[in-house]
């Protein structure tokens, strides 16, 4: 396209070219807080490589810093326990959600329901956190102490990536050609025949992706896991046992780690946010391949 | 679109950028800031006294947080924090540091208002700690599973605690992990069949506020700040204030007028022992 | 009578068993969300008056109420947006407008902010304790947390800009061009102002974003709960102070009940207009076509 290097609104001949530095600027410095994050982390982290061999963060007796173990373990599968746990009740309950909003509710019904889980995606951790903190951890001590547990853990998360599920879920689905759907109605499918046998196979690769982003924020939640999980440092032996995740184990001991704790700390930061890049990286990857 | 609505936008972007530079140009507003960082234990008290200097001395700003001990030690040796509260003695690798002593205090178990155990003995505490024993009736209270409340590392109250009972923390078997004093207490109030241990001073004053907790005797002595003024409590220690030099200006302004006697009301009121300093 | 075939019922129930599946589903989730709903203004209601949202927080935050935190939130708020705004609308113009997707320079910036949408909030939490409050020496200052805060935004700011200018029809360039107008002016008359209500729409967004944001707060704007005296000194967020008030305060739940149904109610008014906004661009930009 030719565009006018000189015009009556902006006479300046330096202008465009001016505005072009000036965009590229931010883009390169937006881009560019990435790589400092990413940064800072390997250089805080770096001490205690250093002193410690990696493979202790997998064999050490124990994660008790201070006594000088540093055994990640227990607290990555309380991490991946407490995810994989949210993930299983999320998927049915949001996918159940999304088909809700897609093909089983009237119109107004499904804009009511729309909003509702919307405003859910909204409401921040802390108050599920404080929700499940006040009235669920009572009702699981009630039923099997102690009560801050893995289950609250899994249910306050399941809580927090609903939203997520449905909301991609249901994105997915409407894309679907609707010529799809009107063909499965002219072969007489029934609605969950059309559901199972055409929408889901047509919207898989958005269904997958959604879920594995929310899989992605269940593994990086802080706050909500930090109030109701019970933060011990252990390997789980049924529902009812407390756990640390990693996220919530950098909120307790930042404050006042030194030297190799605090390094050991931002190694679990950088552990946990390789994993997340991970994740979104495939989910991206899946929803490129659904538009190609 | 008119061009007023773009000169509109403009005009609300330059006033974004100019917040963001006035912002980050602002002068600090006080005359003399001071920030203290540690002890969960030491902090509501000196959170108190700051207010009551701030009052005597306008312009002035205290900034007090928690985090723990290791972190006042912490935090006072690079620099973060001007003076750091610590809620035990000096250890011998910690003689760089000067510290300052503002009160006494003591560590006592707690359990829920309503459990029937009235009295533990050492080696019960140890005993429930370490996991050998998971349900109140072996003690003589209800049947039901006995919750663990420890505290975190770094807490000096944790280190003070198991010094007592000559234990390391890796031999603990805890339930439920805390933080701060208060939080502790929370845990212990909300659950009937929780054991924690945290500050007598701490533990007191919220039992004076209503929460259903009660104060076991350790080795047969009552815990009560009475028994730590007289020496006769087993787990005392002292609560400091410490700075990595020698005090100077509006710290030691401060330190001086946190042990004085203008400050004994405010001790006593978080269930404290004053120290006489001459 | 007709011969019923067997697969014919199977199909019938197996749809019908989905459907109450379905119905169970959206029930349960309904309900719980009325139960957090219903437990929030219980535990909360009484606690709310003007006075709670004016005065400052005494006795760890038991009595008084929540004006200086407010005025914390609203202060970090503001540094974040002064820092992100400007460079994620920069950003997300050289995207939509100059640079093509498969250019290099595209394809960083592009990949860059897909993965620090994805970085959890506590890992901008470490970042930022270490960037901000220690190696720029800023310590515990709204200053530090607004900034940190501006990191999380970058993402949402640009892809919502970008997908508002983005949306903006060819033909409108082409007019621009063919009326003689510079790249320059065509952006800042033209593309901006009709992309106008999706930015707003995605700055509102972020806005929603930052004010429920506490993982990152933790370490870098600290907890002090008076009302802070410049952008350097330490100020408690709103969601923070919920925090602390449930996990730290034996007694303090009926005022973090409070601040929370102040906190949600906030988020609420956010998203309606957020939601009205994004309403309005879409008819407009039916009846422009």
């Amino acid at each position: 396209m030719i565009w006018s290097k000189r015009n009556i609104l902006f006479p300046l001949k330096l202008t465009d070219s001016l505005l072009h530095g000036i965009l590229r600027a931010g883009a390169v410095i937006s881009a560019l807080v990435m790589l400092l994050i990413s940064l800072f982390l390997i250089v805080e982290s770096w001490p205690v490589l250093g002193q410690i061999s990696p493979v202790r963060f997998f064999t050490d007796l124990s994660w008790h810093p201070l006594e000088g173990a540093y055994q990640l373990m227990p607290m990555l599968a309380g991490t991946l326990y407490a995810s994989v746990g949210a993930l299983l009740l999320a998927i049915p309950l949001g996918i159940a959600s999304a088909l809700f909003i897609a093909y089983y509710a009237s119109p107004r019904l499904a804009k009511w329901y729309k909003r509702l889980i919307e405003l859910l995606a909204g409401i921040p951790s802390v108050v599920f956190g404080f929700w499940g903190l006040t009235t669920l951890v009572p009702l699981i001590n009630q039923l099997h102490p102690p009560g801050a547990s893995l289950l609250a853990a899994i249910l306050v998360l399941t809580l927090m990536i609903l939203p997520t599920i449905t909301l991609t879920a249901y994105s997915a689905l409407m894309a679907v050609p609707i010529e799809f759907l009107r063909n499965a109605a002219a072969l007489g499918l029934s609605r969950w025949g059309m559901i199972h046998g055409v929408a889901f196979p047509a919207a898989r690769a958005g269904i997958v992706a959604g879920i594995i982003l929310a899989m992605g924020r269940a593994i990086g939640e802080t706050m909500a896991v930090l109030m109701v999980a019970g933060n011990v440092v252990q390997y789980p032996d049924g529902l009812f046992d407390p756990i640390r995740t990693l996220a919530s184990n950098i909120a307790l001991e930042m404050a006042y780690a030194m030297g190799d704790h605090r390094a050991a700390l931002f190694i679990s930061g950088l552990l946990l946010m390789v994993m997340v890049m991970m994740l979104s990286g495939m989910a991206g990857w899946l929803e490129r391949s659904r538009h190609a | 679109m008119s061009m007023s609505d773009s000169k509109k936008f403009l005009l609300i972007c330059i006033t974004f950028f100019v917040l963001g530079f006035g912002g980050l140009t602002c002068a600090n507003a006080a005359s003399g800031r001071l920030v203290l960082t540690g002890s969960s234990t030491v902090a509501p008290l000196v959170g108190e006294m700051a207010r009551r200097f701030e009052t005597m001395n306008p312009g002035v700003r205290i900034d007090v947080q928690t985090g723990g001990t290791s972190r006042g030690i912490n935090d006072t040796r690079n620099g973060t924090a001007d003076i750091g509260m610590v809620s035990r003695a000096l250890k011998p690798d910690e003689t760089d540091l000067h510290a300052f002593t503002i009160a006494l205090d003591g560590i006592s178990i707690i359990l829920h208002a309503n459990n029937p155990v009235t009295a533990l003995s050492k080696q019960q505490i140890i005993d429930i700690y370490t996991g050998k024993i998971t349900n109140w009736k072996s003690v003589g209270g209800a049947d039901a599973r006995i919750t663990v409340v420890n505290k975190a590392e770094g807490r000096s109250t944790l280190e003070l605690f198991l010094h007592y009972l000559e234990l390391k923390n890796s031999q603990i078997r805890p339930h439920a992990i805390i933080g701060d004093n208060p939080q502790g207490i929370k845990t212990v109030a909300g659950n009937p069949n929780a054991i924690g241990y945290v500050s007598i001073g701490a533990a007191e004053y919220e039992a004076e506020r209503g929460a259903p907790i009660k104060l076991l005797p350790l080795d047969g002595v009552d815990a009560t700040i009475a028994n730590v003024r007289n020496g006769t409590f087993p787990l005392s220690r002292p609560l400091n204030l410490i700075t990595s030099r020698e005090p100077q200006g509006l710290a030691r302004h401060f330190i001086e007028f946190a042990r004085s006697l203008q400050t004994h009301d405010l001790v006593e009121a978080q269930y404290f022992v004053p120290v006489e300093v001459n | 009578m007709l011969k019923i075939n067997a697969m014919r019922w199977r199909h019938f129930y197996l749809d019908r068993l989905v459907q109450i599946f379905v119905y169970l589903a959206v029930f349960l989730v309904c309900a719980v969300f009325l139960w957090i709903l219903i437990d929030l203004l219980r535990g909360g209601f009484a606690h709310i008056s003007w006075g709670f949202l004016i005065e400052s927080p005494r006795d760890a935050g038991r009595a008084g109420g929540i004006g200086s935190i407010l005025v914390s939130t609203v202060l970090i708020l503001l540094v974040a947006l002064a820092a992100a705004l400007p460079l994620a609308w920069t950003a997300a113009a050289l995207l939509a407008e100059y640079v093509s997707t498969t250019s290099k320079l595209g394809i960083v910036v592009h990949y860059s902010l897909q993965v620090l949408a994805g970085v959890p909030s506590i890992v901008f939490g470490l970042f930022g304790n270490a960037f901000f409050s220690i190696y720029l020496g800023l310590g515990f200052s709204i200053l530090s947390g607004g900034l940190t805060l501006a990191c999380m935004l970058l993402p949402i700011l640009v892809s919502t800009a970008e997908a508002g200018l983005r949306a903006v029809p060819d033909s409108y360039r082409s007019a621009a061009a063919a009326l003689g107008m510079s790249r320059a002016a065509a952006l800042f008359h033209l593309l901006l102002p009709i992309a106008a209500p999706t930015l707003a729409a995605g700055l509102l967004l972020g806005i929603g974003r930052a004010v429920a944001e506490t993982a990152a707060l933790l370490f870098t704007s600290g907890y002090a709960d008076r009302m802070p005296g410049s952008l350097l000194d330490s100020g408690r967020a709103l969601a923070l102070h919920i925090f602390d008030l449930s996990m730290n305060v034996p007694g303090g739940d009926a005022p973090a009940y409070a601040s929370a149904l102040v906190l949600v109610a906030m988020l609420l008014c956010i998203n309606i207009f957020a939601m009205k906004l994004v309403q309005d661009w879409q008819r407009r930009r039916t009846i422009l076509e």
